[in-house]
C-alpha cells in the first residue's frame, strides 16, 4: 500500500476549556476520498482547519508527506499551496473577476506565468460549465456557480490534498448537486480529498472511508457500504436514522392492519 | 468690493497658496504612510507596537495642531532639537494626520471578513501577499470616504502654519488685512484661494469613490 499523504496524529484542540477534538488520528492515501460525518458540533470543521494550520491545535502531530506541518509559524502558505480549501460561505474575493480569482494563487503564489494558468483556468471553468463566466463579478453568480469557481480557484493550486468544508450547506437545493457533481468529478480523476458533508448519499457516492466523529473522537471508521447499511456502533446507528423519515402513509397502513374494521 | 486690490494681490495669494498646497501635500502624504504602518501594526497584532499605535492615535486626535506645532517649534530646542519652520509644518501635520488616517483604514480593515484573509491564506498567498491584493483593495473601497474627507481636513489645518512664520495662505491673508485694512477683499481672497485648492479635491473624492465602487465588487454599474 502506498505511503500516506496525511498523517494525523492525536490531535487535541479546546476552545475556551471545553475540547473539541479530544485526540484524533488519521490517515489519508493517495487517491483517497475521506468523508467525515457526525452530528453539528462534533469538530469536524475543526479538524479540518487543524490540518491546514487555520487553526493551531494543542497537543499532537500533523504530517504531509512524513514532514510535520503542526506548530509551525513561519512558511505555513507553503504548506496551504499544498492542501488547498473550500469553504461554506464561497468566500471568492468580490473585488476581482472571476478569471482574477483564479488566477491570483498560482500566479502570485506559485509564480506561475499568466497565459499559461488562464488557458488552465479556462478549461477547468469549461469542465464545470461556467467559461462564460471567466470576465464577471463573483456578486453576479448564483451560490452554486460560486461555489463551483471556488472548486476551480482551489483545484489550480494543484493541490495534493483537498479539503472541503461543508460546502454545500449555504446552497439552495437545487444547487447542491451541480456542486457535488464537480465534487465526484475531481475524485473520479484521483484527487485525494477529506469532506466535511452532511449530504449521507453524496458521502456514499464519493467516499472511499467514512469516518464518523463524535464529540471530538472518531466514533467509527469504515467504507461507505458497511457504515449506511450496517453501522458498528449504536450512535452512528442513531445519527443516520435521524436523516430518514417514517412515512405518514407507512403509518396509517399499520394502523388499518392492526385494526381490520377501522 | 475693489477689484483693482483684489488683482494686484492675486500674485501674493498664488505664493501663499503653493505654500499650503506644497506643506499641505507633504503632510497627507506622510500622514498616509504613517497610518498605513499603524493599522497594520494593529491589524497584524504586533506587541508592544500596537499598544504604542494606539495611544499615538489617541494623542494625535485629541490634541489641538496648534498645541503639537508649539511643542515642536519651541518645545523641542529647549531640549537641543532645533528644526526649521517646514520641518515642524509637516512632523506636526503628519503627527495629527497619522492618527486620523490610521483611524480611516482602521475602519475599512474592520469591514473586510476575516473569512476573505483566509480564503486568501488558503489558496497560498503569503500573509503580505494577502494585504496586498486580497484585504487592503477591499478596506480601501470602504477606507476612501474617509480618507478624502482626511485629505481636504488636513490642508484646511495648515492655516495654522501662520503661527510658524510661514508665508501660507492665513499668513498672506493677515498681513495684508493689518497691513492695509480691506478686510473685506483680503478674506473674500482668502476663502476662494481656499475654495480653490479643496474644490477639486473634493470633486476626484467623489469620482474615485465611484471608481472604486465600480472596480471594485462590480455593482452600482449603471446598466
Amino acid at each position: 500500500m502506498s505511503e500516506p499523504i496525511l498523517r494525523v496524529q492525536d490531535i487535541r484542540k479546546s476552545f475556551d476549556g471545553s475540547g473539541v477534538l479530544r485526540g484524533v488520528s488519521l490517515e489519508i492515501r493517495e487517491g483517497e476520498v475521506v468523508v467525515i460525518v457526525g452530528p453539528s458540533g462534533c469538530g469536524k470543521s475543526t479538524l479540518l482547519r487543524c490540518i491546514n494550520g487555520l487553526e493551531t491545535i494543542d497537543s499532537g502531530e500533523i504530517r504531509l508527506h512524513n514532514e510535520v506541518i503542526s506548530g509551525r509559524k513561519k512558511d505555513l502558505h507553503l504548506v496551504r499551496q499544498k492542501i488547498g480549501m473550500v469553504f461554506q460561505s464561497y468566500d471568492l474575493f468580490p473585488h476581482m473577476k472571476v478569471m482574477d480569482n483564479l488566477l491570483l494563487g498560482p500566479v502570485r503564489a506559485l509564480g506561475r506565468p499568466r497565459e499559461e494558468v488562464e488557458k488552465e483556468a479556462l478549461q477547468m471553468l469549461d469542465r464545470v460549465g461556467l467559461r462564460e463566466k471567466a470576465d464577471v463579478y463573483p456578486r453576479t453568480l448564483s451560490g452554486g456557480q460560486k461555489q463551483r469557481v471556488a472548486l476551480v480557484r482551489a483545484m489550480l493550486m494543484n493541490p495534493e490534498l483537498l479539503l472541503l468544508d461543508e460546502i454545500t450547506a449555504a446552497l439552495d437545493p437545487e444547487m447542491v448537486s451541480e456542486v457535488l457533481n464537480v465534487v465526484i468529478d475531481l475524485a473520479r480523476g484521483g484527487m485525494t480529498m477529506a469532506i466535511v458533508t452532511h449530504e449521507m448519499r453524496f458521502a456514499e457516492a464519493v467516499a472511499d472511508r467514512i469516518l464518523f466523529l463524535e464529540d471530538g473522537v472518531i466514533l467509527e471508521e469504515s467504507d461507505p457500504e458497511t457504515f449506511f447499511h450496517s453501522p458498528k456502533t449504536e450512535r452512528a446507528a442513531r445519527f443516520l436514522q435521524s436523516f430518514t423519515y417514517a412515512s405518514r402513509r407507512d403509518g396509517a397502513e399499520k394502523q388499518s392492519k392492526n385494526n381490520p374494521q377501522g | 468690493m475693489d477689484w483693482s486690490f483684489i488683482g494686484a494681490h492675486v500674485p501674493d495669494y498664488l505664493e501663499g497658496a503653493w505654500v499650503t498646497l506644497r506643506f499641505g501635500l507633504y503632510g497627507v502624504l506622510c500622514s498616509l504612510a504613517v497610518g498605513v504602518l499603524c493599522c497594520l501594526v494593529r491589524y497584524f497584532r504586533i506587541p508592544v507596537l500596537r499598544q504604542v499605535a494606539a495611544g499615538y492615535v489617541e494623542l494625535a486626535r485629541n490634541t489641538p495642531l496648534l498645541v503639537q506645532l508649539f511643542f515642536l517649534y519651541a518645545g523641542l530646542p529647549r531640549v537641543g532639537i532645533r528644526l526649521s519652520a517646514e520641518a515642524c509644518a509637516v512632523i506636526g501635520l503628519t503627527f495629527l494626520g497619522g492618527g486620523y488616517m490610521a483611524e480611516a483604514f482602521r475602519s475599512g480593515l474592520d469591514a473586510v471578513d476575516r473569512s476573505q484573509a483566509e480564503a486568501g491564506a488558503c489558496i497560498g498567498l503569503t500573509p503580505a501577499q494577502n494585504i496586498r491584493y486580497v484585504i487592503f483593495p477591499q478596506a480601501l473601497a470602504t477606507a476612501v470616504p474617509a480618507v478624502f474627507a482626511n485629505v481636504i481636513f488636513l490642508i484646511k489645518e495648515t492655516s495654522v502654519f501662520s503661527v510658524l512664520a510661514m508665508m501660507d495662505l492665513m499668513n498672506v491673508a493677515d498681513t495684508l488685512r493689518t497691513g492695509g485694512g480691506r478686510t473685506v477683499e483680503v478674506l473674500f481672497m482668502l476663502a476662494a484661494a481656499y475654495l480653490l485648492i479643496l474644490l477639486p479635491v473634493s470633486v476626484a473624492a467623489t469620482l474615485v469613490e465611484r471608481r472604486l465602487r465600480y472596480a471594485g465588487f462590480g455593482d452600482s454599474r449603471p446598466v
